[in-house]
């Protein structure tokens, strides 16, 4: 059964990631990103993250990528690119090249490292019938303990986010002009 | 005899290398910076994924509270980049990266 769903949660990973890269219309592209997010959703799962799980599906399927399509409908570059020329001689095939070697060594590290990590902390706690919202208090614990300072930060970080954005997308011309 | 192996962690943390290479050669080969935002979104996850593979493979849930904070930069991330792939297309119309050499010396 984990085997089943590793191996299906696996096949749409891969499957959307290559399509982000493949697909020429921006549209396709983030639909495959969709795929590819629900697929890692399910793998949190599978390593019962559920809260993890669900903050997955809303923060990046619901809210990232609406955003992606949001920009991609107000800028009308929802056309098919012309992926046929390269811009540069050989870029791909070194793309190419580049990326399966970056994955290369990364593998032949965890696989060559397999002797493993003994378990440190005190433990996750397993989801059940009895607790079903145990992984939940684990982590809010943590999280509002141990990291509250960073956490505090991240609301900084996400305000001046909006802030900035709000400026930089302002239509800075009409401003005192009364248009 | 043939037996169905249980995955383990390894398995997850060599797909999550697999989309990181992905994520890496879509970042260097697409000249769309939507698309290349999405590629650095592969590997956000591919990162968020090893995290919570080696998270649950060693009983310490601090790589699911890592993840946590990386979602929450990653939203960040995304709402700067696409205000300011907005404010640079009001001033051209062709959306690749290529074009946007106005810095150059």
């Amino acid at each position: 059964m984990e085997l089943f769903v590793f191996v299906a949660a696996a096949a749409m990973v891969l499957t959307g990631a290559l399509g982000v890269v493949t697909r020429s219309n921006p549209v396709h592209a983030a639909m495959s990103l969709v795929l590819t997010l629900f697929g890692i959703a399910v793998m949190f799962v599978a390593h019962n993250a559920h809260f993890l799980a669900a903050v997955q599906v809303i923060v990046y399927a619901g809210a990232i990528v609406v955003l992606f399509l949001f920009v991609i409908m107000l800028l009308g570059v929802d056309k098919a690119e012309d992926l046929s020329v390269e811009p540069i001689t050989n870029q791909r095939p070194l793309a190419a090249i580049i990326g399966v070697g970056i994955s290369a060594i990364v593998i032949a590290a965890i696989v060559s490292s397999r002797a493993g990590l003994g378990p440190s902390g005190e433990g996750i706690n397993q989801t059940t019938i009895d607790s079903p919202d145990a992984n939940i208090r684990q982590l809010a614990r943590v999280i509002f303990s141990d990291n509250v300072f960073a956490f505090e930060i991240t609301s900084v970080l996400l305000l001046v986010a909006v802030v900035g954005t709000v400026v930089m997308a302002r239509k800075t011309k009409s401003v005192g002009t009364g248009k | 005899m043939f037996s169905l192996a249980q995955p383990t962690s390894t398995w997850y943390l060599i797909l999550s290398a697999v989309l990181f290479g992905i994520g890496t050669i879509g970042v260097m080969v697409r000249r769309n910076p939507l698309i290349m935002f999405m590629c650095i979104e592969l590997m956000l996850n591919a990162v968020n994924l090893s995290f919570v593979a080696l998270s649950s493979q060693i009983a310490n849930i601090d790589g699911q509270v890592a993840v946590f904070f990386v979602l929450v930069v990653a939203a960040a991330e995304v709402v700067v980049g696409l205000g300011i792939i907005v404010s640079i297309m009001r001033r051209r119309t062709t959306l690749t990266v290529d074009d946007m050499s106005g810095l150059k010396g």
